[in-house]
C-alpha cells in the first residue's frame, strides 16, 4: 500500500517528523517498508511560457519567455513541444538537475548557446528524476500555481506500508489515517459523504437480486445520470499516480480513488449497457465465459461468483469488471456497485484465473459488511462533483448477510495474565476508544469492547489486548525470566546419536555439508539401484520451481556425487564431504517414513605431505579409514564384507555390518555413475542408517582393566589364499586370550609367494593382566595361532 | 751439605712439578675436542701419567722435603683435576651447540596437513541456539518434515483459502484426497507446536528444530530452503513478559550483552498478541545502513502468545492456561554473527566457503 503524505494529511494532522512516524507505524504492526521522497528540487519553480521566437542562429532552437509571477526569463530551448500558455517547470541556474549524457545529478549553470544566453532551463521528466523521458519538457497541468516552487506543488512523500493479511482495513489511506490519529494522539476527519440527490428513486431506474447470498453478504446499488466522461481533475490523478495507479477516466479514477481512499473496492457500470437495467449477483453457469476489462476472456466455473444482468455475466465478482458493461466516452449514466463479497471464494476465484487484482486482494482478507453504504456515497458525490452526473435518490441495499457482532468482555485479569503488566484503566480507555473501539466499564473489573466497524481482525478478548498492547507499546511490557518446574526430560536416543554421528564424522576429518533434499528424477536415479527405485519411488513436488527441485531424495548419495563433483572444479587435493539428513520413503496414504541417514564421498587426490612420499589418488581405504574413525570414535566395531550394487564397483564394494545386523554401505562408485555425476577420477561413498546403528552404540563405554606388565611384540606373517579377508585372519589371532592386538602392517602378493596367495603381516602384541608373558609362553602361543589359522583358513606360516 | 749439589746438579722434584703443571696447562688448552681432552687426561692424570711418574721419585726424598713436595703434588693434581672438569664442560656444551646447529629446521615450512572435519555453519549457529533454550529449561522434539496441510495450516487457523497463506508460498505433494493436496513440505516447524501438545499435557516447554522449505526465488536474502527453531512453552500464569524475558535472554546468550533487542507488534495467524523481535544492526551499530534496509535494527525472530482457539482445540483449558511461542530462521542467525552477506552461501557447500568455519 502505498501511501502519499498530502493525501494523508487530508484526514489526519501529521505532528512528527515522518521518520518517527514510520517508526511508530511500524512498531504498532504496519511495517513502513520504506519512505520514498520524490521531487526534493531546488529551485525549480512553476512557469508559464508566454512568448515563443525563433533562434536567430539555430533553426531547431527557440527563445522562449518564461512568466514565474511577475517575473520573466528567455531561455534558449529545443524541445519540440514547447508552447505559449503551457505550464512548464522551470529550473534557475543552481538548480540541481540530472544530467541527460551522464545520468548523474548535475547543478545548472548559466550558459551562451549559439551567441544567445539562456537564463535558465525548461526541464524533461529525466532532468528532473522523474522517468527516463528526454524526448520533451513537461507540460504542467493547467492548475500548477505559478511562481510557486515546484517542489511544493509536483513533491510528495510517499509510505510504502507491508500490510499485514489480517487488516484489510489498513489497505487504505483512511485505515491509516486511523491509526496514525490513535499514535500520535491526534484525530480523524471523516472524508465528508454527503450529496445532493435530484433524480428519480433508484429503485425506478435499476434493480439488483442477490441469487448467491453465501458468497455475497450485502450488495449496495447507485445510480448516477449525466456525467461527462472525461479526465479526472489533476489533483485525483496526481494522488492516484503516487498511489501507483493509471488514470482512466474520471468516473473509474473515482472508484479507484475510493476504493484507495477507504478501502472499499467499487465498480462502475454503464447502466445502459445492462440488459434489462438489472443486476443479478449469481454463480457463473457451466459454459459461461466472460471477456474481461484486461483483454482476456475468463472460462467461468459454477463456484464462481459473476455480477450478470438480465440475459448474461457482466463483471467477475470482486475481481474484474466485463468489457460488455465498460463505462466508456459514451457513457452517460453510471451504476455504482459497493459491495460485499466472501473472502474465500474471492481468494479461490482469482487464483484460479492468476487474477490477483487490487480489488480481489481487498476482498479476500474479508472487507466490514458496514463499509460498501459509506463508500458508495462518498463515491457518488465525488461523481456529482467532479463528472456533473445527477445523483438518483436512495441507494438499493440488498444486505442478506446482516449480523450483529456482540461485544467482547475483556478482564482486566485476563488483559494482566496476556501483557504480564498492569495498564491503567484510563490508558486502556484512552488507547481503545483512540481506534475508534467504544469501551465500557463494568464493575467490579471487566472492559466491554465493541471494535469500529472496519476492525473485522479484532473478535476475541486476547486481540483486545493486542490492541493495548500495541498503543502503548510492546517496550513497555516488563521482561521476566523464571524458572519453571518442569517433569524430565523425554529421552530421544535417535537424536543424540545422529548428533554424535555428526561430530564423529567431523572429528575423523571430513567436512558436512547441506544439499536440498529436492532434484530430478534422473539424478536420483543415477544413485540407486533399480530394486531401491522400484521399492520406493521418490515423491513428486505438484508444483516443482524447476524441473531441478521436482523430486524428494529418497538416498543422499546423489546430492553428496554432485557437491564433490561442484567443489572439484574449484579445488585440487582431497574432498571428503558428509551429510546427515533426511530421506523421504513414501507411503500409501500416508507421510513418507523419514530415515536418518549419514553419508559421505571422498574423492580427489590425497594430500602431497612434504618430507613424506606423494599422496596419490584416494582410494577404498581412505574412504574406509574415515568411516572407521568415525564408528570408533562411536564405540562401535564394524565388519565389512563383500557385496554387489549396480551403484558401485563390483569387488570394491563392502556391507556394513555390525554385530550381524547390517548398518551401511561402503564401496567405491562406478566409474559409469562417477561419470555422469561429472566427477573427476574415482569417487568412494559410504552411508550409515542412523536408527539401525543405534542399538549397537554402546550408551557408556566398559572400561577394560589395564596391564601393569610390559607386553611382548612379535610380527607374524602368513600365507592365505588371495579371497581369505584379512578381516577373517585377524579376528582369529586376537582370539587368543593372550592377544592384545594384531595390527595388519603389510599386505604382499608376488615371488616368492606362490601365485593366487597372499602374505599378510601383523604386529602382534601378546600381553597378560597378572604377569609378563614368558618366551616360552608365547612361543607355544604363537603355535596354537598358527595351528588355528591353518586348520581354518588354510594357511601357513610365511619363512 | 751435599744437597744443594744435588739440588744443582739436576732440576728439583719441585721445579719439575711445576714444569710439568705449565705444560698440562698449555696443553689441556690445546685440547680442541672430547677426544683430546681424553687423550690428555691419561697422558697427565692417567695412572701411567705424567703426573704419576714424578710423584713415584718422592719415597728416595727426605721426609720433611717429602712433606713438602708431597702437597705441592697433591695441589697440582686437585688444581689440573679442576681445570680438566671446567675444560671438559665447555667442549660439551660446544658439542652440543654444534649438533644442535646442525638440527636446525626451517621453522618457516608448513605442519604435514592433517585432514581437517568441520560442522556446517548452520549447524554450528543451530546448536548454539538450541544450547541457549536448554539453559533455560526447553527440551528438543522434532517433526516430520513432509507435512499435512492440517498441522502446517488448519490447525495454526490458517484454513484453505486464508489470505495468510500467502505468507508461505508453499510446495505441495504431488498427492490428492478427495480433489485437494492434503501433503505439503512444510513451511514452518510451528506443526510441531500442535503435534507435541496433542501427545502432552502442561506444563511444556520445547524447542523444535528442523528444515523447511518455500516456494520462493533465491537471493542473497532469500533461499527456498531454510532451518527453523520453533519455540513453544505452556503453563499457566505465562505472559507476553515471560516471552520477552526468554527471548531477551537468549538474545543475549546468542549475540552478547552489548546488543540491544527491541519489541514490536507483528501479525501470525497462530498467536495473540503477536510480536517480532529486532537487534540492532550489527554492520552499522543502529546507525542505519544497506544491511538493515536504513532501519538500524535486524529482525531476528517472530513470536507471540499461542492463540486461546490453539489450546481449546487440543484440549487444554485457555482460561487456565496460556503459552508463547517463536519461530527463529537459523539462516538468519549465523549470517548476523558471522557477517554472511548473501544467504545462498550456506547451500551451495562450496567448501571455500564451509571451511571458514
Amino acid at each position: 500500500m502505498r501511501v502519499p503524505l498530502s493525501w494523508l494529511s487530508d484526514y489526519v494532522d501529521i505532528t512528527i517528523p515522518v521518520e518517527e512516524l514510520a517508526r511508530r507505524l511500524t512498531d504498532a504492526g504496519l511495517e513502513v517498508a520504506e519512505v520514498e521522497r520524490r521531487g526534493d528540487w531546488q529551485n525549480v519553480f512553476v512557469g508559464q511560457v508566454v512568448e515563443v521566437r525563433p533562434h536567430p542562429n539555430a533553426d531547431r532552437l527557440v527563445l522562449a519567455t518564461v512568466d514565474l509571477g511577475g517575473e520573466r526569463q528567455t531561455v534558449v530551448c529545443g524541445a519540440p513541444n514547447v508552447a505559449v500558455g503551457q505550464k512548464v517547470p522551470f529550473a534557475r541556474e543552481g538548480a540541481l538537475l540530472v544530467d541527460p549524457r551522464t545520468r548523474q545529478p548535475a547543478p545548472l549553470r548559466r550558459a551562451v548557446i549559439r551567441g544567445v544566453e539562456s537564463a535558465g532551463m525548461i526541464c524533461s521528466e529525466l532532468e528532473l528524476g522523474l522517468s527516463d523521458d528526454h524526448s520533451g519538457i513537461v507540460v504542467l497541468p493547467d492548475d500548477a500555481p505559478v511562481g510557486v516552487p515546484l517542489s511544493s506543488y509536483l513533491g510528495e512523500t510517499v509510505l510504502e506500508l507491508e500490510i499485514r493479511p489480517n487488516r484489510p482495513d489498513a489497505l487504505s489511506v483512511l485505515g491509516i489515517a486511523r491509526e496514525v490519529a490513535a499514535l500520535s494522539g491526534t484525530q480523524v476527519r471523516e472524508p465528508p459523504l454527503h450529496y445532493e440527490a435530484h433524480g428519480p428513486p433508484v429503485r425506478r431506474l435499476a434493480s439488483v437480486a442477490v441469487e448467491a447470498p453465501d458468497l455475497c453478504p450485502r450488495y449496495v446499488a447507485a445510480v448516477v445520470r449525466g456525467v461527462r466522461i472525461g479526465p479526472s481533475p489533476p489533483w485525483m490523478q496526481r494522488r492516484l499516480e503516487a498511489a501507483g495507479l493509471r488514470p482512466i477516466n474520471n468516473v473509474v479514477d473515482i472508484t479507484n480513488y475510493v476504493m484507495l481512499e477507504m478501502g472499499q473496492p467499487l465498480h462502475a457500470f454503464d447502466l445502459r449497457k445492462l440488459a434489462g437495467r438489472r443486476i443479478v449477483v449469481r454463480r457463473a453457469r457451466e459454459g459461461e465465459s466472460l471477456l474481461l476489462l484486461d483483454g482476456s476472456e475468463a472460462r467461468l466455473r459454477p463456484d464462481m461468483l459473476v455480477i450478470a444482468d438480465a440475459e448474461r455475466p457482466v463483471a467477475l465478482a470482486g475481481v474484474m469488471g466485463g468489457a460488455n458493461s465498460e463505462v466508456d466516452e459514451d457513457t452517460t449514466d453510471v451504476l455504482l456497485e459497493s459491495a460485499s463479497f466472501l473472502g474465500p471464494s474471492i481468494r479461490r476465484t482469482a487464483q484460479a484465473l492468476r487474477l490477483r487484482t487490487e480489488a480481489s486482494l481487498r476482498f479476500e482478507k474479508g472487507l466490514s459488511r458496514e463499509l460498501p453504504l459509506p463508500a458508495a456515497r462518498r463515491a457518488v458525490r465525488l461523481m456529482v462533483e467532479l463528472c456533473g452526473g445527477t445523483a438518483a435518490r436512495g441507494l438499493i441495499d440488498v444486505f442478506p448477510g446482516r449480523e450483529r457482532q456482540a461485544p467482547i468482555v475483556l478482564t482486566e485479569e485476563r488483559l494482566r495474565r496476556v501483557l504480564g503488566m498492569e495498564v491503567p484503566r484510563e490508558e486502556v480507555e484512552r488507547a481503545l476508544s483512540a481506534l475508534g473501539f467504544r469501551c465500557r466499564w463494568r464493575r467490579p473489573a471487566t472492559y466491554v469492547v465493541t471494535p469500529p466497524y472496519w476492525r473485522t481482525d479484532v473478535r476475541i478478548a486476547d486481540d483486545v489486548a493486542e490492541e493495548v498492547a500495541r498503543v502503548v507499546g510492546y517496550d513497555r511490557v516488563p521482561a521476566l525470566l523464571r524458572a519453571p518446574s518442569l517433569p524430565p526430560a523425554e529421552p530421544d536416543p535417535l537424536r543424540d546419536l545422529r548428533e554424535r554421528l555428526r561430530d564423529a564424522l567431523a572429528q575423523a576429518g571430513m567436512q558436512e555439508v547441506i544439499t536440498y533434499p529436492l532434484s530430478d528424477r534422473e539424478t536420483l536415479a543415477r544413485a540407486l539401484s533399480p530394486a531401491e527405485l522400484a521399492a520406493h519411488p521418490p515423491l513428486r513436488v505438484a508444483n516443482p520451481m524447476s524441473r531441478e527441485l521436482e523430486y524428494l531424495r529418497t538416498t543422499l548419495r546423489a546430492g553428496l556425487l554432485r557437491t564433490l563433483a561442484r567443489n572439484q572444479r574449484w579445488r585440487a587435493g582431497l574432498v571428503a564431504l558428509f551429510e546427515v539428513g533426511r530421506i523421504f520413503l513414501p507411503r500409501p496414504d500416508d507421510l513418507p517414513t523419514e530415515v536418518e541417514m549419514a553419508a559421505a564421498v571422498v574423492g580427489g587426490q590425497r594430500p602431497d605431505r612434504w618430507g613424506l612420499p606423494r599422496g596419490g589418488p584416494a582410494d577404498f581405504f581412505d574412504a574406509k579409514a574415515f568411516l572407521e574413525a568415525a564408528l570408533a570414535i562411536l564405540g562401535v566395531e564394524a565388519e565389512f564384507a563383500p557385496v554387489e550394487h549396480p551403484v558401485f564397483l563390483p569387488g570394491s564394494t563392502a556391507a556394513v555390518t555390525v554385530a550381524g545386523e547390517r548398518v551401511g554401505l561402503l564401496g567405491q562408485v562406478h566409474p559409469e555413475v562417477a561419470r555422469a555425476f561429472e566427477v573427476e577420477g574415482d569417487a568412494f561413498l559410504f552411508e550409515l542408517e542412523v536408527e539401525r546403528l543405534l542399538p549397537h552404540v554402546p550408551a557408556r563405554r566398559r572400561y577394560r582393566p589395564v596391564s601393569r606388565f610390559p607386553p611382548v611384540r612379535e610380527d607374524l606373517a602368513v600365507v592365505v589364499e588371495e579371497g581369505v579377508p584379512a578381516g577373517t585372519v585377524r579376528r582369529l589371532i586376537e582370539a587368543s586370550p593372550l592377544v592384545a592386538r594384531a595390527e595388519l602392517f603389510d599386505v604382499y602378493t608376488g615371488p616368492p609367494v606362490p601365485a593366487g596367495k597372499k602374505s599378510l603381516a601383523f604386529a602382534v602384541t601378546y600381553q597378560a593382566l597378572d604377569r609378563t608373558p614368558s618366551d616360552e609362553e608365547v612361543a607355544r602361543e604363537r603355535r596354537r595361532i598358527v595351528a588355528r589359522l591353518e586348520r581354518e583358513l588354510g594357511a601357513t606360516l610365511r619363512g | 751439605m751435599g744437597q744443594p749439589i744435588l739440588g744443582a746438579a739436576m732440576p728439583s722434584l719441585t721445579e719439575t712439578l711445576t714444569e710439568l703443571e705449565r705444560e698440562a696447562r698449555d696443553a689441556l688448552a690445546a685440547a680442541a675436542d672430547l677426544e683430546a681432552l681424553d687423550a690428555w687426561r691419561s697422558a697427565f692424570l692417567g695412572r701411567k701419567g705424567r703426573l704419576r711418574e714424578v710423584t713415584r721419585g718422592l719415597g728416595s726424598l727426605p721426609p720433611e722435603e717429602r712433606r713438602q713436595v708431597g702437597a705441592l703434588a697433591n695441589r697440582v693434581l686437585a688444581d689440573l683435576e679442576a681445570a680438566y672438569e671446567e675444560r671438559r664442560r665447555a667442549l660439551e656444551g660446544e658439542a652440543l651447540a654444534r649438533k644442535l646447529a646442525q638440527a636446525a629446521v626451517d621453522v618457516s615450512l608448513p605442519g604435514r596437513p592433517l585432514p581437517r572435519g568441520r560442522l556446517h555453519p548452520v549447524t554450528q549457529t543451530l546448536r548454539d541456539v538450541l544450547a541457549a533454550f536448554q539453559a533455560l529449561g526447553f527440551q528438543v522434539v522434532e517433526g516430520p518434515e513432509v507435512e499435512w496441510d492440517y498441522y502446517n495450516f488448519e490447525a495454526l487457523l490458517i484454513p484453505k483459502d486464508h489470505p495468510a497463506r500467502d505468507l508461505w508460498a508453499t510446495l505441495w505433494i504431488d498427492y490428492r484426497r478427495d480433489g485437494e493436496m492434503p501433503m505439503l513440505l512444510r513451511t514452518h516447524t510451528s506443526p510441531n507446536q500442535v503435534r507435541y501438545m496433542e501427545k502432552h499435557r502442561p506444563p511444556i516447554r520445547i524447542v523444535s528444530p528442523g528444515r523447511c522449505y518455500r516456494y520462493e526465488a533465491t537471493d542473497p536474502t532469500h533461499e527456498w530452503m531454510l532451518t527453523q527453531v520453533e519455540v513453544l512453552a505452556v503453563d499457566e500464569g505465562l505472559s507476553l513478559a515471560d516471552l520477552k524475558g526468554t527471548l531477551a535472554e537468549v538474545a543475549r546468550r546468542l549475540f552478547g550483552t552489548e546488543r540491544r533487542v527491541r519489541f514490536r507488534c507483528e501479525y501470525y495467524p497462530f498467536v495473540e498478541p503477536g510480536m517480532d523481535v529486532l537487534i540492532d544492526c550489527f554492520q552499522c551499530r543502529g546507525e542505519g545502513c544497506r544491511t538493515c534496509g536504513q532501519s538500524g535494527w535486524i529482525e531476528v525472530l517472530g513470536s507471540g502468545m499461542v492463540h486461546p482457539r490453539i489450546l481449546a482445540n487440543v484440549g487444554y483449558d485457555p482460561e487456565r492456561y496460556t503459552g508463547f511461542a517463536a519461530g527463529l530462521g537459523i539462516e538468519r542467525i549465523a549470517m548476523l554473527r558471522y557477517g554472511i552477506d548473501d544467504i545462498r552461501l550456506f547451500y551451495q557447500n562450496d567448501l571455500r566457503f564451509l571451511e571458514q568455519f
